[in-house]
């Protein structure tokens, strides 16, 4: 694991759109029941523009920022031997269908942990007015290569 | 949501999970290590079997509570640790139970404990979600 990663500044992915039915994709992955996640009249009458993202939604903007740093040369990750240690998301309000987010990633820690290493990172994920809408912190557990 | 009591149960539910919901949340998160449907690479790499993902259960456990909220928008902050693999088993699957309990309250806001097990093992640790009340 190259320490040089903590503290630099990844550029911003490319933004993303958020669709309605790729919302109702995920609220059933992770069996959710509430209609506020399919039903767009549902979300309208709690307020919502359209369908309200489940909560653990923002990881699919943060896995975008976790892939440029799996991409980044010599950062020796692998993905089968990459453990998620754990997860947090802070919100200032939740991910709607019509939202396009942009995550900007930084690596804000990493220790030697074993043969491999512990790396925290932080996506800040922002709206097309550049609005914050969530912090995605993760804590990965970055297992060394045989041999 | 008023006069929340320490450690009444708010909501509760157990989910069945299987290869299936490990595909299908593969295809709906984009997460597509192979140590969630492959039973060759999680042997390679020393797992017990095939992991359902921790995103998918700490998805799943916060789902619980939503209906109860009524908005998800109530929720400002949500973490785990992901501290024991749910290993689904290619025919048996895995039965997830959520447990959500009020931890804490203040003025505007209340902890949520989110009690999480797998195969009557403790599967998230320190499973928090702050919620705000009111308005």
């Amino acid at each position: 694991m190259n320490p040089e990663l903590v503290g630099r500044d990844f550029p911003p992915t490319a933004p993303y759109l958020v669709g309605r039915e790729k919302v109702r994709e995920f609220a059933r992955a992770v069996f959710a029941t509430d209609p506020q996640h399919t039903d767009p009249d549902a979300a309208r009458a709690l307020g919502y523009a359209d369908v309200v993202a489940p909560p653990t939604f923002a990881m699919v903007v943060q896995d975008l920022t976790l892939q440029q740093l799996l991409a980044e040369p010599g950062s020796g990750i692998v993905l089968e031997r990459t453990v998620h240690a754990e997860q947090r998301f802070r919100y200032t309000r939740p991910i709607v269908a019509g939202d396009e987010l942009t995550g900007r990633l930084q690596v804000t820690g990493i220790r030697p942990f074993g043969k491999g290493a512990m790396v925290t990172s932080e996506a800040e994920i922002t709206d097309a007015d550049g609005a914050h809408v969530v912090t995605a912190t993760s804590v990965l557990l970055i297992g060394g290569e045989d041999q | 949501m008023t006069a929340l009591e320490i450690g009444a149960v708010i909501a509760e539910r157990t989910v069945q999970l299987t290869r299936e919901s490990l595909v299908r949340y593969a295809g709906a998160s984009g997460d597509f290590n192979p140590i969630h449907y492959r039973d060759d690479v999680a042997a390679r790499v020393g797992l017990p079997g095939v992991l359902a993902h921790g995103m998918l259960t700490m998805g799943l456990a916060v789902e619980t509570i939503v209906p109860w909220l009524g908005d998800a928008g109530r929720i400002v902050e949500y973490g785990v640790r992901f501290t024991r693999p749910v290993v689904v088993d290619a025919d048996a699957g895995a039965e997830v139970t959520v447990v959500a309990k009020v931890g804490a309250v203040d003025d505007d806001t209340a902890r949520i404990d989110l009690t999480v097990t797998a195969a009557e093992t403790t599967v998230l640790g320190k499973a928090q979600v702050r919620v705000r009340l009111g308005g």
